[in-house]
């Protein structure tokens, strides 16, 4: 057998061009490169990247499954091509045609009204990633805002609520991750609820896992669902009850401690709180991390046979994990994120970071402190785009929007509320760009529903985007945007590219589409802020100002953007041959490099989270917490099963859910073990209804041994589509979901969710 | 006989993600129902209760299938209209002005690669990316790949292919296909009584 040596693959017809862009970002968690060959005006394929080197310090950037089916959103017949304006009552779904002359003199003249009514503090735009180019998504809509008095501000994520919070209690900073090249040098990987295969956490992550078990890294995958990376990158698959890995983390600290597996020298030099000899100042004598494990205190011994009957997961396996993971080094503990969108959500992160430090595998190649894993060179900028300074000081936690529509005025920090003692309005006016986060996405779709419905509450709901989405079919005004295809753009790889990958405006927008630049620049101009808003600069000048921006903070030698352009490379990458590895100096030099934490160590115990004073939610040192709604509960005699919502490659998050090769690859089924159909009467493709007290949902069965007993698996981000009686039929997890948020990052907890099943 | 093209498939690394099929519709503007290459689900294994403790050997991995441009192809033999030949460049291609839409090469391929298109009538199917091979460049499949999972190589007739023979593929001793897997560590477990193809409604549309 003979490999074969062909060239790149990207090749014009006649009359077709070639133009190497960035795949449109969507939040999908990669950042890929695209070659569209553009006929007559119209987008006729997509390949990928076509580079004919392909190395780890320089990757291809090939896209996934979304990105090569991307035409057929982009081409889609239910694009909106003008705005429209509603008629009859609020999500009735009854629209009448407006010019966009109208819809933006009502929309600034809403915004002013509302300003003057009720302040500034009642304007809202919400966390949105439909768009997520630097010039394109919801920022531009910050950007006006901030120009024309401001509006209430958001703090943290869907995403990553916990994490975001939960990293810095233990290391103080997000930046807790080495560059992808260093795994390679890793000898053992865990990958716990970390799924790359499918939600893909930075392009090519799973191939870099692939390459390290080349190199002879052996990869355990702990996970409620069999998941794509459990089969593609796991030498071993290990089911775990959803909500209870901090129980299973535990009990491996627990053989750690009484084997002997601990790195003393490494905790007694760069940690605080793992026992009663480092305690933090004025701590002396508290529940050290060694008492809980211990049992010291609470009389309960952390085994694994302790933790066996929380997981499931067998104790000779916990034992086993526990004593590879402690003994084959360097090792990773690779945390994934859909278990820190649980009821608290936090303790599985700080439980991760300390299993990584009681090995010593911080600071060190081919280690992993665990936690949010950011980049140690800066990477992951997000926005350079300049939104501008808010001159409302007061934000709310993203995932509380309802709260703040609710009894927004007089909420404070006991609501997560920041910048302000209180909140002075209620929400009153929403502009939501590129979102799907009011319906769709947040939980409880019913009860936000209804809470949109009320027009006394939320007065103006304007909804920007490129289809009538579930949460623009409760607008009062859509505004068509166009694709990123159809405008400039730019962006950098997410979380750990090193690259800026250009996206130069391919093809005109349809019917009366524009971009969310050009919306956000015409209602400023209508609010007396056009000139402060544009500077001048349309969407190509904005985007030269950002290659300078990426040029002046992390990627010197990038070409000017007429350079960029000419030479049509679509993006430029800064090669990984040394890669960074977190923590290294502090792992040298404890004293002269000391982390940002209160103690400049590495807090096993948190002072500062124990003076928050609420030990059972927000306990000073990782612990395992049973669940608001979980199997062990009351509620379980009802509702016997856990939802779980894993990332499709249908969609990201809600888009391209209307896709016809998408679903066509991935249809939307509620993944059920035959264990749990079988005395329900579900056979397989049966249609079946989920519910529980806040919704239900309809849609075709799965029966597969990929998810464990007692675990419902329903993908999220399918768009919800209720009948008369309110029963969804689109397959939305999110009719299931709860609106509790956690304790201490007031994130979502979205994954929390106890379930009934029948046939429908 | 002589060398010929064939995929290659790193079964172990293909996390089923699909963008070998995607790349390939979009290369040859298939609609929808029209699957010139499929990624099959196979799964099996299962569960047993100890204590509460829950124990399992379930087991899936993945397939993706295009068509083998096989050195035997049944396809042509069984076509009544002898709309399918297989080229001196080993290339077996269907003249879709004589192809009358039987849909016996369906019937009759182990690897169901002929796919009945409405839009013309007639069958089509995969044909390696004939106008890209000859200039050069690799097939839509094989360059999308993000595991790096799928190469074209060119194989001797008569090479072992024994992975070939991954469950549920048939014995390649039947049409001689141009393919070569590297099996998933779980395939040797696979066969009719204890695994089965668990997204039939993803590849028979």
């Amino acid at each position: 057998m003979t490999a074969t040596h062909l060239g790149p693959s990207a090749h014009a017809l006649p009359g077709e061009r070639l133009v190497r862009v960035g795949c449109p970002a969507h939040n999908c968690g990669g950042r890929c490169l695209l070659v569209a060959h553009v006929k007559d005006g119209r987008i006729v394929r997509l390949e990928g990247d076509d580079r004919p080197d392909d190395t780890p310090a320089d990757p291809q950037l090939r896209a996934c499954t979304r990105g090569r089916a991307y035409l057929r959103r982009q081409y889609h017949p239910d694009r909106l091509l003008y705005p429209l304006r509603r008629v009859g009552p609020r999500g009735a779904g009854r629209w009448a045609r407006i010019s966009w002359d109208e819809a933006l003199d009502l929309v600034a003249g809403e915004m002013r009204r509302v300003r003057e009514t009720y302040g500034p503090g009642a304007l809202f735009v919400p966390y949105g990633t439909g768009s997520y180019s630097q010039l394109n998504g919801s920022q531009v809509a910050r950007r006006l805002m901030n120009l024309t008095g401001g509006c209430l501000g958001i703090w943290n994520s869907y995403s990553w609520a916990a994490i975001n919070v939960a990293t810095p209690t233990v290391y103080g900073t997000l930046q807790t991750g080495n560059q992808r090249q260093d795994w390679l040098n890793s000898r053992y990987i865990l990958l716990w609820g970390w799924n790359p295969a499918e939600m893909r956490d930075g392009t090519n992550s799973d191939w870099f896992v692939k390459l390290a078990r080349e190199r002879g890294a052996r990869t355990v995958c702990i996970d409620p669902r069999m998941s794509p990376s459990a089969v593609s990158l796991a030498d071993e698959w290990i089911p775990i009850r959803p909500g209870t890995d901090a129980a299973m983390m535990t009990a491996m600290a627990h053989v750690m401690i009484t084997e002997g597996l601990v790195d003393a020298g490494f905790v007694r030099t760069h940690c605080v709180g793992f026992d009663a000899s480092q305690m933090p100042a004025g701590c002396d004598g508290e529940e050290s991390y060694r008492d809980y494990v211990l049992g010291t205190r609470d009389g309960v011994p952390k085994t694994p046979e302790w933790a066996e009957r929380i997981t499931t997961v067998p104790r000779a396996t916990i034992a086993r994990i526990a004593r590879e993971y402690a003994t084959t080094k360097p090792a990773m503990l690779y945390q994934g994120y859909g278990m820190q969108r649980r009821a608290f959500g936090e303790q599985v992160v700080r439980a991760g970071c300390v299993l990584a430090a009681l090995t010593g595998n911080v600071g060190i190649p081919g280690g992993w402190a665990s936690g949010l894993a950011n980049q140690p060179d800066g990477g992951c900028g997000w926005y350079v785009f300049p939104a501008g300074e808010n001159p409302v000081k007061a934000s709310i936690p993203v995932f509380l929007w309802a709260e703040a529509v609710l009894r927004g005025k007089g909420m404070g920090a006991e609501h997560g509320v920041q910048g302000a003692e209180r909140l002075a309005s209620d929400i009153k006016l929403i502009y939501a760009v590129a979102t799907n986060c009011l319906v769709n996405q947040h939980a409880n779709i019913n009860r936000s529903v209804e809470i949109l419905r009320d027009e006394s509450k939320v007065e103006f709901l304007v909804v920007q985007d490129q289809f009538l989405t579930s949460t623009a079919r409760y607008a009062d005004v859509v505004l068509p945007a166009c694709t990123q295809f159809e405008t400039w753009g730019v962006e950098d790889g997410w979380k750990y590219g090193e690259e800026v990958l250009l996206m130069p405006k391919l093809v005109e927008p349809p019917g009366e589409a524009k971009s969310d630049y050009r919306i956000g620049a015409e209602i400023a101009e209508r609010l007396g802020a056009g000139a402060a808003f544009t500077e001048g600069r349309d969407e190509r000048g904005w985007v030269e100002w950002c290659l300078d921006e990426y040029r002046r903070t992390r990627f010197p030698d990038l070409p000017s953007l007429d350079a960029f352009e000419a030479s049509n490379a679509g993006l430029h990458v800064k090669p990984v041959t040394r890669p960074a590895v977190a923590f290294a100096d502090f792992r040298r030099d404890p004293e002269g490099h000391p982390l940002d934490t209160p103690s400049g160590r590495i807090e096993i115990f948190s002072k500062a989270l124990r003076d928050l004073g609420r030990p059972d939610a927000i306990p000073a040192v990782p612990k395992y917490i049973e669940e608001w709604e979980s199997p062990f509960g009351p509620e379980a005699a009802r509702f016997p099963l856990q939802a779980i919502g894993h990332h499709t490659l249908h969609r990201v998050h809600s888009t391209h859910d209307n896709n016809d090769w998408l679903a066509e690859a991935f249809p939307q089924r509620a993944f059920l073990n035959p264990l749990d159909a079988a005395p329900r009467g579900i056979a397989d493709g049966d249609a079946v209804k989920v519910w529980n007290d806040r919704g239900a949902t309809v849609l075709p069965c799965r029966l597969t041994q990929r998810v464990m007993p007692g675990v419902v698996d329903i993908p999220e981000g399918a768009w919800w589509a209720p009948d008369a009686a309110g029963v969804d039929h689109g397959g939305n997890i999110n009719v299931l979901t709860s609106e509790r948020w956690t304790p201490l990052a007031f994130g979502t907890a979205q994954h929390t969710a106890m379930v009934q099943v029948e046939r429908a | 006989m002589g060398a010929r093209y064939a995929f290659r498939f790193d079964q172990s690394a293909c996390s089923g993600c699909k963008t070998c099929q995607a790349a390939c519709k979009d290369r040859h503007g298939l609609p929808v129902g029209v699957l010139w290459r499929r990624v099959y689900e196979v799964a099996g294994g299962g569960w047993e209760r100890v204590g509460e403790a829950w124990h399992s050997d379930a087991f899936a991995y993945h397939l993706s299938l295009a068509c083998n441009h096989c050195a035997e192809p049944i396809c042509a033999e069984v076509c009544p209209t002898g709309a399918i030949v297989r080229g001196d460049d080993g290339l077996v291609r269907i003249d879709r002005e004589t192809c009358v839409g039987c849909r016996y090469c369906a019937w009759a391929c182990p690897y169901g690669a002929p796919q009945f298109d409405e839009r013309s009538g007639t069958m089509t199917k995969c044909d390696l990316c004939a106008a890209d091979l000859a200039a050069g460049r690799p097939p839509a499949c094989v360059s999308s790949c993000p595991m790096r999972a799928l190469e074209l190589v060119t194989i001797e007739d008569g090479a072992d292919a024994a992975g070939a023979a991954t469950f549920p593929l048939p014995d390649p001793a039947l049409t001689s296909p141009g393919l070569v897997v590297v099996p998933h560590r779980d395939a040797p477990r696979a066969g009719p009584r204890t695994a089965r193809v668990a997204n039939r409604e993803e590849v028979a549309p």
